[in-house]
C-alpha cells in the first residue's frame, strides 16, 4: 500500500520536474489565468491530464480493485464487450433452418445452446444481439449525463429566470412516467439505429440527474473557490467545467451506470411486447418469439426463453454490481484515505508549478 | 402553504404539456394516419366527404384541415371535458374502454406498491436486525439478484411454473368464468388473476429491502438511539418510534419513483399475462393501429401517475415534517 503511494508520488514529481524547466513558462503570473480559459500551453495540458487520470481513474481502481463487485461487474462488462466483438467479426449469423428444429441445449457440439422451433440457431442469435444492444445502453447513458449534467449545472449556476424554466421542464418530465411515453414516441417516430432508440428510452430519464445535480450546484456556487475564480472573471462556461463539473462525478458516472440498465429493461421488454420497431433479431425479439410460438407450455422449448433470460440478467448484475462498487468508489469514508495522499499530491504539484513560474 | 400552491400549478401543468404533447403527437402521426381512416371510411361506408370529416374528428378529436390553433382549442377543449375520441378498432369511445380498463390497472399497481413496501420493510429490519448473520448475507443476495432480474422476466417463469405446468393459478384473464357483482366467488377470482402479476411485480421489486437494511442500519448506530437506550425507554418505543421511522422516511424517494414505474412496468406485465387493463389495450391499440386509443391510453395512464404523485408529495410533510422546508430550498 504504502509503496504503490510512493511510487505514485515519484511518478508525478518526475512529471512535474519537466514543468519547472519547461521553456514556455510564461513571465508574470497572471499570464496563466489569462491564458487558461482558452489557449493551454502543452505543459500545462499534459499536467492537468495526468491530475484527472490520477483523480478520475487511479484513485478509484485503488478502491475498486480491492472490491469485489467492482471486479466480478468489470469483468461481466468487459466480457459481454469482447464476446460482442468476436461475434461479430467471426460468427456467421444465423438464420432459419440452419441447425433441426427444438434442439435442446448441451446436446450437440454445432449448435451448444440448441436451437428453437425453426432451427435457428440460439447461441449465434443471442451473441450477435450484444453490439446492438450495448450500443443503446451506451446512447442511453451518455445521453442521459449530457442532458442531465447540462441542464442541470445550468439551472443551478444561472438561478433567477433560466432556472425556473429549466427546473419546471425537469419537474415536468420527472413526472410524466417513462414507458408509455416512450412507447407512443417509438411508434411516432419509429426510430431504427441503436443510438436513436437508446436516446428514446432515456427521453426522460435524464430529468431526475438534472435535479440532483441542480441541487449540488446550488451549495458549490457559494463555496469559495467557485467564489474566487467569478472574482477573477474567469468566463461561466469555464467555471462550470472546471469548478463544478469535476465535483458532480460521482452522481453523474452512477447516474451513467443505471441509465444504461434502464435501456437494457426497458429496450428488451418493449421489443418483447413488440411495441419497438423489428430491425436485426435481440434478445427481446427472442422472449416475443419464443412467447408467441408457445416455448410459454412447451418443455422442451424452454431453452428458448432461458437463453435470452440469462444474457439479460447476467448484465444487469454486472450493472448492478458496478454502481454499487461505484457508489463506494465516490464514498467519502472510503475515499478520505486516498484524499490524504491526494492532498500531499496536490500541495507537492503546487510547489512544483510555482518554482516554475518564479524561474520563468 | 405556499408549497401546496406551488406543486398544484406544477401539477396542472404537467397534465396541461402532457394533454399538448398528444395533440402535436396525434398530428405528427406516422403513414397518415387520418389518410388511412379517411380512405376506410370512404371506401367502406357511402358516406358524403363532410360526414367522412365529421366522423373523422369523432375519431380522434382533432380536424386534419383546420389551421393548427384551431385544431388545438378544439382538442384541448374536448380533452378537458372528457372526450377521449372514438376508438376505430372497437368501434366505442375511448372514454368507455378506458373507465372500464382502469379500475383493473390501478389494481394491480396498487397492491403491488402496498405489498412490496411492507415485505421490502420488514426484510430490510430483518437483515438491519440480522447484520453482518447468515440472514443478513442470504437475504442481501436475494435482493441484489432480485434487483437484477427484470419484472417480465419474473412474469415470464411464473407463468410457466406456476400457470402452465402446474395449473395454480390462471394463464391470462382478469376474471374467471364467474357472476359479476359483489359476492365471494367473483372477488376470489380477481385475487386469483391478480397474483401472478402483483408478485412479479414485487419480486423484482425486492432491492427495497437494500435500502431500508442501509437506513435500518445507519439509525440503529445513531447517537440519538443510545440517548433513548439511557432514557431507559422500552425496545418496542425505540423500534417503532426510533428506528422504523427514520428508516422508513428515506425511502418515501425511491416510493416517488416507483409508482412512476409501476405504471409503465404495468404495461408490459398486462401483455405477458393478457390482463385486460390500461396498458394492453394500449399496446393492442399500437398493434391495430387504432391512435386514438393509444394516445387515450397515454394520456390517462400519464393523469393517473401525476396525480398518484402529487398525492404522495401532499400526504409526505404530513408524515416527516422536515420535507416542506427542504422542498422549500430546492
Amino acid at each position: 500500500m504504502s509503496r504503490e503511494h510512493t511510487d505514485t508520488n515519484d511518478t508525478t514529481s518526475d512529471t512535474g520536474t519537466p514543468v519547472a524547466d519547461g521553456s514556455g513558462a510564461p513571465a508574470n503570473p497572471l499570464d496563466v489565468l489569462e491564458t487558461e480559459s482558452d489557449v493551454d500551453t502543452s505543459f500545462g495540458t499534459t499536467q492537468k491530464m495526468k491530475k484527472y487520470l490520477r483523480i478520475y481513474l487511479w484513485e478509484p481502481w485503488q478502491v475498486m480493485r480491492r472490491d469485489w463487485r467492482a471486479l466480478v461487474g468489470i469483468s461481466i462488462l468487459s466480457s459481454y464487450i469482447i464476446i460482442g466483438i468476436l461475434g461479430w467479426l467471426f460468427l456467421e449469423p444465423t438464420r432459419m433452418g440452419d441447425g433441426p428444429n427444438q434442439l435442446p441445449w448441451f446436446r450437440s457440439l454445432a449448435h451448444p445452446l440448441g436451437t428453437n422451433l425453426y432451427g435457428v440457431d440460439l447461441m449465434r442469435e443471442t451473441i450477435h444481439a450484444i453490439p446492438m444492444i450495448l450500443k443503446m445502453m451506451f446512447a442511453g447513458g451518455v445521453f442521459t449525463i449530457i442532458m442531465g449534467t447540462v441542464i442541470g449545472t445550468v439551472a443551478g449556476y444561472k438561478g433567477g429566470t433560466v432556472d425556473k424554466v429549466l427546473s419546471t421542464i425537469t419537474d415536468v418530465f420527472i413526472n410524466i412516467p417513462g414507458l408509455p411515453l416512450v412507447i407512443v414516441l417509438a411508434v411516432v417516430f419509429t426510430p431504427e439505429s441503436a443510438y436513436a432508440l437508446g436516446i428514446l428510452l432515456t427521453i426522460e430519464y435524464w430529468a431526475g440527474l438534472a435535479r440532483a445535480v441542480r441541487s449540488q450546484v446550488l451549495q458549490i456556487r457559494y463555496d469559495e473557490y467557485t467564489e474566487a475564480s467569478r472574482t477573477i472573471g474567469l468566463p461561466t462556461g469555464t467555471i462550470l467545467l472546471k469548478d463544478v463539473i469535476p465535483h458532480l462525478a460521482p452522481y453523474i458516472t452512477i447516474r451513467f451506470v443505471s441509465a444504461m440498465r434502464t435501456v437494457l429493461f426497458s429496450a428488451v421488454g418493449l421489443y418483447f411486447i413488440g411495441v419497438l420497431p423489428e430491425g436485426d433479431t435481440n434478445w427481446g425479439i427472442m422472449l416475443s418469439n419464443a412467447y408467441n410460438n408457445g416455448a410459454m407450455y412447451r418443455p422442451q422449448l424452454l431453452h428458448w426463453i432461458l437463453i435470452p433470460s440469462i444474457a439479460i440478467v447476467a448484465l444487469s448484475i454486472g450493472m448492478i454490481l458496478l454502481s454499487q462498487s461505484l457508489d463506494r468508489v465516490f464514498n467519502p469514508r472510503v475515499r478520505e484515505k486516498h484524499k490524504k495522499d491526494d492532498e500531499e499530491l496536490l500541495e507537492e504539484e503546487e510547489d512544483v508549478g510555482g518554482k516554475g513560474l518564479t524561474l520563468g | 402553504m405556499n408549497w401546496y400552491l406551488q406543486r398544484t400549478i406544477q401539477m396542472l401543468l404537467t397534465v396541461y404539456v402532457v394533454i399538448t404533447l398528444t395533440f402535436v403527437l396525434t398530428r405528427m402521426l406516422p403513414g397518415s394516419a387520418i389518410g388511412v381512416l379517411r380512405a376506410r371510411l370512404e371506401d367502406e361506408t357511402d358516406m358524403s366527404s363532410a360526414e367522412v370529416e365529421a366522423a373523422i374528428q369523432q375519431f380522434i378529436n382533432i380536424h386534419p384541415d383546420d389551421p393548427i390553433h384551431i385544431a388545438y382549442r378544439d382538442y384541448m377543449l374536448a380533452t378537458l371535458q372528457g372526450d377521449l375520441g372514438q376508438s376505430i378498432w372497437y368501434g366505442r369511445s375511448v372514454n368507455e374502454i378506458v373507465a372500464e380498463a382502469i379500475p383493473w390497472t390501478l389494481f394491480i399497481v396498487s397492491w403491488s406498491l402496498f405489498i412490496g413496501f411492507f415485505v421490502g420493510i420488514i426484510l430490510g429490519s430483518l437483515m438491519a436486525y440480522y447484520e453482518g448473520g447468515k440472514i443478513d448475507v442470504g437475504l442481501t443476495t436475494y435482493g441484489m439478484v432480485a434487483g437484477s432480474i427484470p419484472y417480465y422476466i419474473f412474469a415470464v417463469f411464473l407463468l410457466i411454473f406456476l400457470s402452465y405446468r402446474t395449473g395454480i393459478f390462471p394463464t391470462s384473464g382478469r376474471v374467471g368464468n364467474v357472476e359479476h357483482g359483489f359476492n365471494l366467488a367473483f372477488m376470489g377470482s380477481v385475487i386469483h388473476h391478480a397474483a401472478l402479476p402483483t408478485i412479479s411485480m414485487i419480486l423484482a421489486g425486492s432491492i427495497a429491502s437494500l435500502s431500508m437494511r442501509g437506513n435500518s442500519i445507519r439509525v440503529l448506530g445513531s447517537d440519538y438511539l443510545r440517548v433513548a437506550r439511557l432514557r431507559g425507554l422500552s425496545n418496542n418505543t425505540i423500534i417503532s418510534q426510533y428506528v422504523l421511522r427514520n428508516a422508513v422516511l428515506p425511502m418515501y424517494t425511491s416510493f416517488m419513483i416507483k409508482i412512476g414505474q409501476m405504471f409503465g412496468g404495468v404495461i408490459i406485465l398486462e401483455m405477458i399475462f393478457g390482463y385486460h387493463g390500461m396498458g394492453w389495450f394500449m399496446v393492442e391499440s399500437v398493434d391495430t393501429r387504432d391512435y386514438p386509443l393509444m394516445m387515450g391510453c397515454f394520456m390517462v395512464i400519464t393523469i393517473a401517475v401525476v396525480i398518484a404523485l402529487f398525492l404522495a408529495d401532499l400526504t409526505y410533510p404530513k408524515i416527516d415534517p422536515r420535507v416542506t422546508t427542504e422542498n422549500e430550498e430546492l
